[in-house]
């Protein structure tokens, strides 16, 4: 279908021609909440290794965009492709490769840091042992604190414990396709550059990386950016 | 200037793991997850249990002391009661899910809602209706109900209850995100569950009336099969909608 058409454009060392496939296209998406339109006729083609960036005022609509993308939302007209395939005519697919991390941190405030990551990892269909989730929390910043309740975590140890599952080898492997909403909110001076970096290995490996963010993150220059100003 | 980037992302997933082993999995870590919380956070479950408790223990005082009166309005009190216990903690069902978060990647996950939302509902089941089923016999001595009788009535509770949390689970996921949700979840669910109320206390006046309850009991089971293929479903579209 047209996995296979698109892989013509990939590299000819690619040995998998099913791999090149990942690109995310928005065509004409609209919202509206309630009366007011929030946005109209958002088109934009995000290739694999591109970064998306949303930007805009309080309340444009970015959170609303994501959401859209992601197929929580159906958009009032325009369609979300992946891979050239309306996402919600394939959304197990799709959202096998997605991970979306929302406003809310979606942890479970009487679980540990650790059995919210396996249990979000499970939900995802993958495997992951305690020592994995261990591991992936001690990247991101959070060795002490893994076996605390998530109550009892600061806001930005909150963060951390969800951008863990960003870092989760089982889980990453098959995700083309991060969705982060203010990734870099509350986030220190050591966890920033982290992301930064996890965000740029996941752009280096093919993979798509779409965000939303007040902060002025500045990535290099060799970092391939698409910015929809709402 | 992307085509020049090396593509290194594996194949996709779906070609790896079957399908089934994954869906498998994303059922038993929410029904895990759900659990667990219960179990760190017992005073839910305990309060719903001790209404329960409370409610029937008060029919005996307030009624006096006369066997046969009692023995007849046991099923129905017990039955009423554990309604009533049940819609407690059915409102928050996946109201909890909603504010934190997770109900949102429930709904990202690559395995069917509906598949998922059944697994809620087992864990509900059994941290609100089997723990009824259980205690009943207990609070039976109250009304002075025969040994049969005490039988049948926690059989009609272990067989009447997971419709409860499945049924009710329909009006828990149409009430998410509700203000009021839990007097409207009542509204809604309680008229729903008057078939399981009449064939679960009927059931038991049959036993202790000496005729056969095998006929209430069937179609009890009947519901069951129908309601755990039907009311996921249906829970899984009106999340859908209502996470809108």
């Amino acid at each position: 279908m047209q996995k296979a058409s698109r892989a013509t454009s990939a590299s000819p060392s690619a040995t998998r021609p099913a791999t090149g496939a990942v690109s995310l296209s928005l065509q004409g998406v609209s919202c509206a909440r309630g009366d007011r339109t929030l946005f109209e006729n958002v088109t934009a083609e995000i290739h694999a290794g591109q970064l998306l960036r949303i930007a805009g005022s309080n309340g444009s609509g970015k959170t609303t965009l994501l959401r859209v993308i992601c197929g929580l939302l159906d958009p009032l007209g325009g369609e979300v492709l992946w891979a050239g395939v309306a996402t919600r005519r394939q959304r197990e697919t799709f959202h096998r490769q997605l991970v979306y991390l929302g406003h809310a941190a979606a942890l479970k405030p009487n679980l540990s840091a650790i059995e919210n990551l396996t249990a979000s990892c499970g939900l995802a269909g993958v495997a992951c042992s305690d020592a994995d989730a261990a591991l992936a929390l001690a990247e991101a910043g959070l060795q002490e604190a893994a076996h605390l309740p998530a109550r009892a975590l600061s806001q930005g140890q909150r963060r951390r414990a969800t951008l863990a599952r960003v870092a989760l080898p089982a889980r990453h492997d098959d995700a083309a396709l991060w969705v982060l909403d203010e990734p870099f909110n509350a986030l220190d001076a050591t966890a920033t550059p982290w992301l930064m970096d996890r965000i740029e290995h996941q752009l280096a490996r093919g993979g798509i990386v779409v965000l939303t963010s007040h902060q002025d993150i500045a990535f290099g220059p060799h970092v391939p950016q698409v910015t929809i100003n709402l | 200037m992307s085509a020049t980037l090396p593509t290194t992302l594996p194949a996709p997933a779906h070609a790896a793991p079957s399908d089934t082993t994954s869906w498998w999995l994303a059922m038993r870590s929410v029904f895990v997850r759900d659990l667990r919380v219960a179990l760190r956070h017992r005073s839910d479950t305990a309060a719903a249990l001790f209404f329960f408790i409370v409610v029937v223990s008060l029919f005996p005082l307030a009624v006096g002391p006369e066997p046969g009166l009692l023995r007849t309005m046991a099923p129905g009190v017990v039955w009423v009661a554990a309604l009533l216990a049940a819609m407690l903690s059915l409102a928050r069902l996946f109201a909890d899910d909603q504010a934190d978060g997770t109900l949102e990647q429930l709904l990202l996950s690559p395995t069917p809602l509906a598949l998922l939302v059944l697994a809620k509902m087992a864990a509900h089941w059994l941290i609100s209706g089997l723990l009824l089923a259980l205690v009943a016999p207990l609070l039976a001595v109250q009304f002075d109900l025969s040994w049969e009788a005490t039988k049948v009535l926690s059989l009609s509770l272990l067989l009447g209850t997971p419709l409860l949390s499945l049924i009710g689970g329909i009006g828990a996921a149409l009430t998410v995100g509700v203000r009021g949700a839990g007097v409207l979840l009542s509204l809604l669910v309680l008229p729903l569950v008057a078939p399981v109320l009449i064939f679960g206390a009927g059931a038991v006046e049959s036993a202790s009336a000496g005729s056969g309850y095998g006929a209430h009991f069937s179609l009890l089971g009947a519901m069951l099969a129908a309601a755990l293929f039907l009311a996921p479903v249906a829970s899984a579209a009106a999340l859908r909608i209502a996470m809108e």
